[in-house]
């Protein structure tokens, strides 16, 4: 239970809002101005300054097949981080997000032996049903997100090596099967992958800024209890966030095992991790209330760079990654603060 | 207006009551019976021991982990920590054993203050800081010591591998540890303090109690005891392993701590109730195990188990 005055903070000058537009009431100074883009677009301004900086300093940065690759290789980050920003805008977490990952790769590899339709429908059918579960045990038990999404995350971890005999057996989709098109095609240049990740956060955002949903999920996050005070479908809309978390999760394992042609058991390990990281970079409170799809999708984009940075820069050691991916994680996330803090005095 | 910065606001407050003090252990004897009576060989001093010794790198980082809970925050870099030990220890040995532990303790100390540091003057949520910690720390590690060295120290081995009395020297490590830090949280105002945050921070600061400094001190012991506990398993598996060592070892430890009767929430610590929570969780899997249930069978049945026994703790919802 948070404190009333926190809550009553939060709602009453929330830095980005439960609505696109400034508080009203509140007349803001050009410096509290600056801060709530700073917030906001934080972390696209940083991308688009990291691939100013990037493609004079490495020639090959800026060419359409980096580009491109970089792209592709977000997209699966991307459409599960969609997911994980809704699950944090409630004030949930969704640590189950790796294992559903591997899982949907593994199930969708082994349904592409069979059928197309088998490959897309059985990584969301258990997927989801994996999401559902964590919602009822959030919403009708009470448990706390953070614990029942991690016993979700060794049992989907558990189910994917069951599958796969220990983890030994990895599903091929059989050559020339339409699935492989979903993750290897492309259209205008662009990968199928990238197109879908593009397709759903479209979806996303429109579900996140224009529906009732969306809305509610906006305003349990900032205070839970008014928001159920008010009448809003509180344990409804928390329960499809998760199913939603899941459905994504799965979906993005899917995709990945079109493109890889192959479902491996073992990936996805720290995966909700790159994932959280993403949507917190991207502007979106952990405690809930406050944040966009848009800015998940800079922050994606922003760990994406960086790995490619990195692998440019051509270090003796890839373990680097790593450390700068954490080091760019606090000192966004304490500018945020900074900023959040200045404003609300 | 400190007070967003402690946890995950959905996190709900635990009932205080029988099954939470005493769960653990009522589950711990039920699961020892049942041994005794259908796992063969199960509850002998040599397979009992072994049991000890797995679980002792657990229930090291778990003690840190209480306090750290206890004053409603997290430390996912526990895991990370311990791989740093481990890759500086072989780094440094040829120092010798005393200095290279002691650098192996001082890394996972900085790692401490600085999550202490992101958490009570930044202010930033304990699950970010120490989320960008794990993150960081273990490709540090790595840089450190890319792939894997083998220990020949004979001081370490020995540490290791063993025993006074009958009683190896990791688990008497774990209970001088499991003491000592009891006795803090117990008996110490450092102890009363940690409980008070974890019960209302903003109280504790309007009555004047060092909320940061006590803060600091709790990243500071969990960094410190994972550091320790990187060692320990290092000098146990013969060989630092930086890539591997201490993976999702925070969840185990989270676990173990939860299962043992304090809750997420903060505001309680029970430090018996911890250590019996990472028994009962190493006695659970390899009992598992010894009914040749597959890794993955066992997976599946230990989220379930800890499922129902963190629903149990709840008891009946408001």
């Amino acid at each position: 239970m948070q404190s009333p005055g926190v809550g009553v903070e939060e709602t009453g000058a929330g830095p980005a809002g439960a609505s696109a537009d400034a508080p009203t009431g509140l007349v803001l100074t050009r410096y509290e101005k600056y801060a709530e883009v700073a917030q906001r677009r934080g972390s696209l301004v940083v991308l688009v300054l990291t691939g100013i900086v990037a493609s004079f300093a490495f020639d090959s940065f800026g060419s359409v097949d980096n580009l491109r690759n970089i792209a592709l290789t977000s997209s699966f980050t991307a459409v599960v981080a969609l997911g994980m920003t809704f699950v944090i805008l409630t004030g949930g977490i969704d640590l189950s997000v790796g294992s559903v990952f591997a899982l949907g790769g593994v199930l969708a590899a082994w349904g592409s032996e069979h059928s197309v339709l088998l490959a897309l429908v059985l990584p969301l059918v258990v997927c989801g049903a994996i999401g559902l579960l964590n919602g009822v045990l959030i919403t009708s038990f009470g448990m706390a997100p953070f614990i029942v999404t991690l016993t979700t995350l060794l049992a989907a971890r558990g189910l994917d090596l069951a599958l796969t005999t220990e983890g030994s057996v990895v599903h091929v989709v059989p050559s020339g099967s339409h699935f492989a098109t979903m993750g290897q095609g492309s259209v205008l240049g662009l990968p199928w992958p990238v197109w879908i990740a593009i397709g759903l956060f479209a979806l996303g955002t429109l579900l996140l800024q224009r529906t009732r949903f969306g809305q509610t999920v906006l305003a349990m996050g900032s205070n839970e209890d008014a928001a159920r005070l008010m009448g809003l479908p509180v344990a409804r809309t928390k329960m499809w966030v998760y199913v939603m978390s899941g459905l994504l999760a799965g979906f993005g394992g899917a995709m990945q095992a079109a493109q890889s042609s192959s479902g491996v058991p073992n990936i996805g390990v720290g995966f909700e991790l790159t994932a959280i990281s993403a949507v917190v970079i991207g502007g979106t409170l952990l405690t809930g209330g406050a944040g966009t799809t848009g800015g998940t999708l800079a922050g994606v984009l922003l760990l994406g760079v960086i790995a490619n940075i990195i692998n440019q820069l051509n270090l003796s050691n890839a373990n680097w990654q790593p450390v700068v991916n954490g080091a760019f994680l606090v000192v966004v996330v304490v500018i945020q603060t900074y900023l959040t803090r200045r404003q609300r005095l | 207006m400190a007070s967003e910065a402690i946890a995950p606001r959905t996190l709900p407050r635990l009932r205080p009551g029988w099954m939470q003090d005493n769960g653990v252990y009522a589950a711990l004897v039920v699961l020892l019976l049942i041994d005794l009576a259908f796992t063969d060989n199960f509850v002998t001093v040599d397979n009992l021991r072994t049991q000890l010794i797995q679980v002792v790198p657990v229930v090291i980082v778990a003690l840190g982990m209480a306090l750290v809970i206890g004053t409603e925050g997290i430390d996912l870099s526990v895991g990370s920590v311990m791989a740093l030990a481990s890759a500086l220890l072989p780094t440094y040995l040829g120092y010798g054993v005393v200095p290279a532990v002691l650098v192996c303790l001082v890394g996972g100390v900085l790692v401490g203050l600085l999550n202490g540091w992101l958490v009570s003057y930044i202010g930033l949520q304990p699950i970010v800081a120490t989320l960008a910690s794990l993150i960081g720390i273990r490709g540090l590690a790595n840089i450190i010591l890319d792939n894997q060295a083998d220990i020949r120290n004979g001081t370490l081995l020995d540490l290791g591998a063993n025993s006074v009395a009958g009683i190896p020297y990791l688990v008497l490590i774990a209970v001088v540890i499991t003491v000592v830090v009891a006795f803090v949280v117990r008996r110490t105002t450092f102890g009363r303090q940690v409980v008070s945050i974890g019960g209302n921070r903003v109280a504790s600061e309007l009555a004047g109690l060092p909320v940061r400094r006590t803060l600091i001190t709790v990243y500071v012991v969990s960094a410190a005891l994972a550091a320790l506990a990187g060692v320990l398993a290092t000098a146990r598996l013969t060989a630092s392993t930086p890539n591997t060592l201490g993976n999702l070892i925070e969840l185990s430890a989270i676990t173990a701590v939860v299962v043992g009767g304090t809750p997420l929430s903060g505001g309680r610590v029970k430090i018996v109730g911890t250590v019996a929570g990472a028994i009962l969780m190493q006695l659970i899997h390899s009992t598992l195990i010894a009914h040749n249930l597959k890794d993955s069978a066992a997976q599946l049945v230990q989220a379930a188990i800890i499922a129902v026994a963190v629903y149990a703790q709840l008891g009946r919802k408001a």
